[in-house]
């Protein structure tokens, strides 16, 4: 009974994860083709044993030989790798007041605040993001706003540059980072820092060096839960970023359904992967450490 | 009950009756010409329409072992917030060295809390919570790493300095706290129930060590407690507290002796309370009525009462002799049926019930085995005290 508790997530993992892997690597090992589907070769069941000798044997590394030639895909990624720790550094930036403020709030106000922050979630992320497009254009809400204030003459070009991809992901994936951290600080005693203020540590001090370090956790969880998908980020970089925003998400789709290349994208998917694979372990060992240091 | 009793009147009788005497010669607050270190004037602290601390008015002096004693939620902790800049008070001042402390930050004040709740830093080994302070203060490395060291003989916590908080017991966080709080020697330390969680061993010694802190350093304790027997061995003086308010401030003789109004009188120690009205027959001398068919009982008194007031007289069960035929001698003598008796080991305390339904306990050293015991339950008894035995209060 123990056991087949156990293999539920492992079975979980490997259906959801580990068979589509399998199918996505076995695709960037194939040769593009004018068929469908677009690639070859192909391997039937009926086909038998020797079929699948041939199979295998037509199979090769290729794909991944032309990703490194072609720099425009080790560009996107270190592209998207720049993106993604511009934009977490700015998501921790702006996160960390908000879950700071909410974890001093009132006791009885933070359901409400704790609610305000999931709210988004409830409409499509599609809808929120194309509403930047409103906001950000140069007819935009913010320009049109800027300019009766008289702070600017001439719009600014936000929309479809770097500017605005950054503030949709900080957008997007706020609760992300001010969940955890929230979480951290909400669990910080009020009295270790009246003990910090007792032993001599100025307001300030107190926060750095009590508050901060009791809250590293929260803030590394939500560093990576905006940094791993930020990576592979697609729709923003489409819809806010301009020709010159480079993201390996954007190359992706663009192999996929413009080029129709899928061993190529697939390819492009599987190094991803392996590069998300770091941050991914990195994040766990953080989680496992929280439960230890908990427990 | 029975235990407080018991130890009361182990105190007071054993060597840890010469301490106190040794106390007395250290008497600031008999001194008019002395300056408090703490003065607390008229302070109210309200929580919203909840009074915590009512119109208290304290001095403390420079090197006392100053005790709070009090039921929970008394207002012992916020009195304690309010020295080390927690809480301000609503009403009234706190004078710290001559100066009102309400605009002083924490981290300016001269003074060092151990919190009741331990507040140990989770992220930070045993010795650097222990170090905490002594860095905030710039001290040189070598320093800290010596008074460190101290602090952990001090409190037995050598083997756990590498280890976090969530890693040892709950008296072992207590002694950290404490060895946290003493690390700094402030002039002014504040213990709220620093040595509840130690078992009694280690409790005694640790008090002692306080004790000798004290002696050696010259530190201005404030120590809260709700153990009665730690706060008469180690304080020079005692606070009780009720509702916010002071019941009365004393040397701890004096408080289980000549306790200044009922309250105190019942909730130090074990007492028998008998209520009557007074009939003054000389000077400082009265005879109260408590029930109507028995002859008055005799009592000398300190207090001024007018013939006809209401009042109580207060008798530790160990100054009541129990006996089978009535004293001849005796002041006040009545009779009774033993309902109870609690064996405490060196003492016997019995509970006999008066004709009236009053209940007086009568506590007798055991000098002989149990066995060869005179009275049993049931036994028709007298009781009998001297007129100096109790102490008469008003109401
Ligand atoms: N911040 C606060 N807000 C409202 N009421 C409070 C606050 N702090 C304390 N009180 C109330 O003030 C009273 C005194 O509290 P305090 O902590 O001083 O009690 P205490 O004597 O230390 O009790 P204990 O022996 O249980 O520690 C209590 O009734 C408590 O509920
Ligand atoms: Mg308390």
């Amino acid at each position: 009974m123990k056991r087949l508790l156990i293999a539920v997530p492992y079975f979980w993992l490997l259906a959801l994860f580990l068979v589509p892997f399998l199918i996505v690597f076995k695709i960037s090992l194939s040769d593009v083709a004018l068929a469908r589907p677009p690639y070859f070769p192909q391997w039937q069941f009926e086909e038998g044993w020797s079929a699948l000798t041939d199979y295998l044997r037509a199979l090769d590394f290729e794909n991944f030989w032309f990703l490194s030639t072609d720099d425009l895909y080790w560009k996107a990624y270190l592209s998207s790798l720049r993106i993604a720790v511009v934009a977490t550094f700015f998501t921790l930036l702006v996160g960390f007041p908000i879950a700071y403020g909410m974890a001093r709030a009132p006791l009885e106000w933070r359901p409400t605040l704790m609610m305000l922050v999931i709210l988004p979630f409830w409409t499509s992320f599609l809808i929120r993001v194309y509403a930047w497009i409103g906001i950000l254009s140069g007819e935009g809400y913010l320009n049109q706003f800027l300019m009766w204030l008289g702070v600017i003459q001439d719009p600014l070009i936000i929309l479809n540059t770097n500017v605005a991809v950054y503030i949709g992901i900080v957008y997007t994936y706020l609760p992300f980072m001010i969940l955890p951290i929230y979480s951290a600080l909400e669990k910080l005693d009020e009295s270790l820092l009246e003990a910090a203020e007792d032993l001599g540590c100025s307001r300030f001090t107190a926060f750095w060096l009590v508050t901060f370090p009791l809250s590293k956790q929260g803030i590394i969880a939500g560093c990576f839960l905006v940094f791993i998908p930020t990576i592979g980020e697609f729709v923003i970089p489409s819809l806010l970023g301009g020709s010159s925003t480079l993201m390996i998400g954007k190359v992706l789709w663009e192999e996929f359904f413009n080029n129709r290349d899928w061993p190529v994208a697939s390819a492009v998917a599987v190094v991803l992967l392996l590069i998300l694979i770091i941050p991914i372990i990195l994040f766990q060992r953080n989680e496992q450490k929280n439960r230890e240091a908990e427990g | 009950m029975m235990g407080a009793g018991l130890f009361l009147s182990v105190i007071f009788s054993g060597d840890v009756m010469a301490s106190v005497a040794a106390n007395q010669v250290f008497a600031p607050w008999n001194d008019p010409k002395e300056t408090p270190l703490i003065e607390f004037r008229g302070v109210t602290k309200r929580f919203g329409d909840f009074t915590a601390i009512d119109d208290l008015s304290i001095n403390i002096y420079e090197k006392e072992f100053f005790a709070l004693l009090g039921p929970s939620g008394c207002g012992k902790t916020t009195m304690m917030r309010m020295l080390a800049g927690f809480e301000t008070p609503t009403e009234g001042e706190i004078i710290l060295a001559g100066q009102d402390i309400a605009p002083v930050p924490p981290n300016k004040r001269a003074v060092n809390m151990m919190f009741q709740s331990y507040a140990l830093f989770p992220h930070l080994s045993i010795e650097d919570n222990i170090a905490f302070g002594l860095k905030r203060e710039g001290m040189p490395k070598n320093d800290i790493a010596d008074r460190v060291a101290e602090m952990l003989r001090l409190t037995r916590l050598e083997k756990f300095a590498r280890r976090k908080p969530h890693q040892i017991s709950g008296g072992q966080k207590q002694r950290v706290a404490l060895a946290r709080s003493l690390a700094k020697a402030p002039k002014l330390l504040l213990l709220d129930e620093p040595l509840g969680a130690l078992d009694k061993k280690l409790r005694q010694d640790t008090q002692f060590e306080l004790m000798d802190i004290q002696e050696k350093t010259g530190t201005t304790f404030v120590i809260v407690t709700h153990d009665q027997e730690e706060a008469m061995t180690v304080a020079s003086r005692v606070a009780v507290m009720d509702h916010g308010k002071l019941m009365q401030v004393a040397t701890p003789d004096r408080l289980y002796e000549n306790p200044e109004n009922v309250y105190v009188a019942d909730f130090i120690g074990d007492v028998n309370l008998i209520e009557g009205t007074a009939r003054k027959t000389g000077e400082g001398s009265y005879e109260i009525n408590w029930c109507e068919r028995t002859p008055p009982l005799k009592s000398t008194s300190d207090t001024v009462l007018s013939s006809g007031q209401g009042c109580t007289i207060a008798i530790r069960p160990e100054k009541v002799s129990i006996s089978s035929e009535k004293p001849e001698e005796a002041d006040n003598a009545v009779q009774g049926k033993i309902i109870d008796i609690a064996y405490l080991g060196n003492l016997s305390t019995y509970h006999v019930k008066l004709a009236n339904g009053q209940m007086v306990k009568a506590q007798t050293a055991n000098t002989r085995r149990i066995s060869r015991r005179s009275f049993t339950w049931d036994d028709d008894v007298w009781l009998s005290w001297t007129a100096t035995a109790g102490v008469l209060l008003k109401g």
